[in-house]
């Protein structure tokens, strides 16, 4: 049983890390030609032998990070909400509300943006074809709330009641309790579910295919097109397999890889540094 | 009881009638595989495969005794392969070089064509570019309708991605290889592109002539009407051939697979998946 148990362990550790040998294996024509530097910083532009993908990290990263910036606020505001700020009857019916969203595919969101969203933004700004980052953060920031407010709710009721009994009984209404007490003390469920919906947003496929436009360019407004690192995946693999469009897909992969590694990894520190703060 | 019991005779009756016409109608055309058997190999150019795959699944299930595999690589991997004898039938989505068919003795059929147009919304009043303005507008040189006699609206250039066989016709055709402006929407297939014009009254892209309905309208390029009759014509510029090229005479499996595509059956696979057939 122990020996079986630690094949399964190591079998767990190992694919991971074999997936990374795996797609930095693949990309390996591209290095044949190009510095590993200026595929990283360079421009996509095969017809002219550019297959830089730094336009496509800089826009997964930006849409990534602007969602966050979008949904954060809202998933604690709804969050405490849920926890306790507002009547029970409410709390109840946006908890459920909450919980049918996380399952929502995002296909859904996708096709509704193009017919709705995308005209609308093309409409009130009147700049390009709507097809643009704007379009893309809003139903992305809409799609990783539920899960992060459900993570945030989870991480408040985790809060021990004579914390919340020694503020109230020094005189902290509701609202101040959540602010002062209840907010600081989750620290790990907030670093957790932010964590776990950057890798979400960053590796949301469909939203940015369908929303964003997917030009090459590192967007200088919100109203630009731009294409993500896994919309230009999507759009790449269909390329003939010797080609070098087909090997930066496995770049992008690798970036991706990294970059939600990295994430994984902060949360994981800021968790144990948050740990020790209490203690 | 009665009724019941006509209701469900007229129902086999009918499904029988159904059944027969289905098979008297694939007899002919499939019947050439009969007696035939091996394997027949095929690799190339990506936009014939539906095509191919569809045909071979009938031939494959009809005649079990045959196998065909087919395999993309591109138009240039499937003229080298079927030269070096290392498949039987090599599709290529432009003809074979003067200097292809000569080194390897290729026989060459082409069996369907693939026309490319510019395509707006509906409602914009615009008809008819000329090449030059059409190259302006997508490299960017041009972002106003109204420079080319449409409203006071800045334009929206849609295009495909890097794999797409309809981006590479219509860039060296349309386009004279010009340049396509970085800020360009990019969609990732015929339909998306429909869904993106059709939608926006300012945009303008690209598409199959198989793939244009209602929804979008195809611009005439230099007064030339882009439709099934001008492609096969010869007069509208923007269309390639589907090709498929054997090394000298064809074995019978390859002969009767391509002989396929010229029949009504086969011409009608094309026409479904978008292509326009070619008679023989």
């Amino acid at each position: 049983m122990r020996t079986f148990l630690a094949a399964a362990t190591l079998a767990a550790a190992v694919l991971p890390l074999a997936i990374l040998v795996f797609v930095t294996l693949l990309a390996l024509p591209l290095y044949n030609s190009f510095s590993f530097a200026d595929l990283l910083t360079g421009h996509w532009d095969p017809m002219h032998r550019g297959y830089g993908i730094f336009p496509m990290m800089v826009t997964s990263f930006l849409l990534a990070v602007s969602s966050l910036a979008v949904a954060f606020p809202v998933s604690l505001g709804c969050a405490g909400l849920i926890y306790g700020l507002a009547p029970p009857v409410v709390a109840g019916l946006l908890k459920r509300l909450v919980q049918v969203m996380t399952g929502f595919p995002t296909v859904v969101y996708g096709f509704v943006g193009v017919f709705v969203l995308v005209p609308a933004v093309r409409e009130v700004f009147q700049q390009g074809s709507g097809r643009c980052l704007l379009s893309a953060l809003i139903p992305l920031s809409l799609m990783i709330t539920p899960t992060m407010t459900l993570f945030f709710a989870d991480a408040f009721t985790a809060i021990p009641r004579e914390m919340l009994l020694g503020a109230a009984a020094l005189g902290a209404d509701p609202v101040q309790r959540f602010v002062l007490v209840v907010i600081p003390s989750a620290g790990r469920g907030l670093a957790a579910g932010t964590v776990l919906s950057f890798g979400r947003a960053l590796g949301d496929t469909l939203i940015a295919l369908m929303l964003a436009g997917n030009a090459a360019q590192v967007p200088s407004g919100f109203l630009e097109s731009a294409r993500t690192l896994t919309a230009h995946i999507a759009l790449v693999i269909a390329a003939d397999f010797q080609s070098l469009e087909f090997a930066s897909i496995f770049l992008c992969g690798m970036v991706l890889y990294i970059l939600t590694s990295c994430a994984a990894l902060l949360a994981w520190k800021i968790r144990t540094s948050f740990g020790q703060g209490m203690s | 009881m009665i009724r019941r019991k006509l209701f469900v005779l007229c129902f086999l009756a009918f499904t029988a009638c159904v059944l027969g016409m289905r098979l008297t109608a694939h007899a002919d055309a499939y019947e050439v595989f009969k007696g035939l058997e091996g394997t027949l190999k095929i690799s190339g150019g990506t936009a014939h495969i539906p095509v191919m795959q569809a045909l071979a699944q009938e031939i494959m299930t009809r005649y079990p005794s045959i196998r065909i595999s087919i395999a993309g690589g591109g138009s240039g991997v499937g003229i080298k392969q079927v030269g070096e004898g290392l498949v039987d039938i090599g599709n290529s989505g432009r003809k074979p070089t003067d200097e292809e068919v000569a080194t390897y003795g290729l026989k060459v059929y082409c069996w369907a064509m693939d026309g490319v147009a510019a395509v707006v919304h509906p409602k914009n009043p615009v008809k008819s570019l000329t090449s030059q303005q059409l190259q302006d507008i997508f490299s960017g040189k041009i972002l106003n309708w109204k420079e080319v006699g449409g409203p006071d609206q800045a334009i929206h250039v849609v295009t495909r991605d890097e794999a797409s066989g309809t981006r590479e016709v219509f860039w060296e055709k349309a386009l004279q290889k010009g340049a396509i402006r970085k800020d360009a929407d990019v969609v990732p297939s015929n339909g998306a592109m429909k869904t993106a014009v059709g939608t926006d009254p300012a945009a303008i892209g690209y598409m199959s002539v198989g793939y244009v309905d209602e929804t979008v309208r195809a611009l005439a390029l230099d007064g030339v009407e882009a439709g099934v009759q001008t492609v096969l014509s010869g007069k509208y510029p923007v269309a390639r051939g589907l090709y498929s090229n054997t090394k000298g005479e064809p074995s019978p499996l390859a002969k009767a697979f391509l002989d396929l595509l010229y029949t009504p059956e086969g011409q009608a696979v094309i026409a479904a998946k978008g292509y326009i057939p070619v008679a023989k």
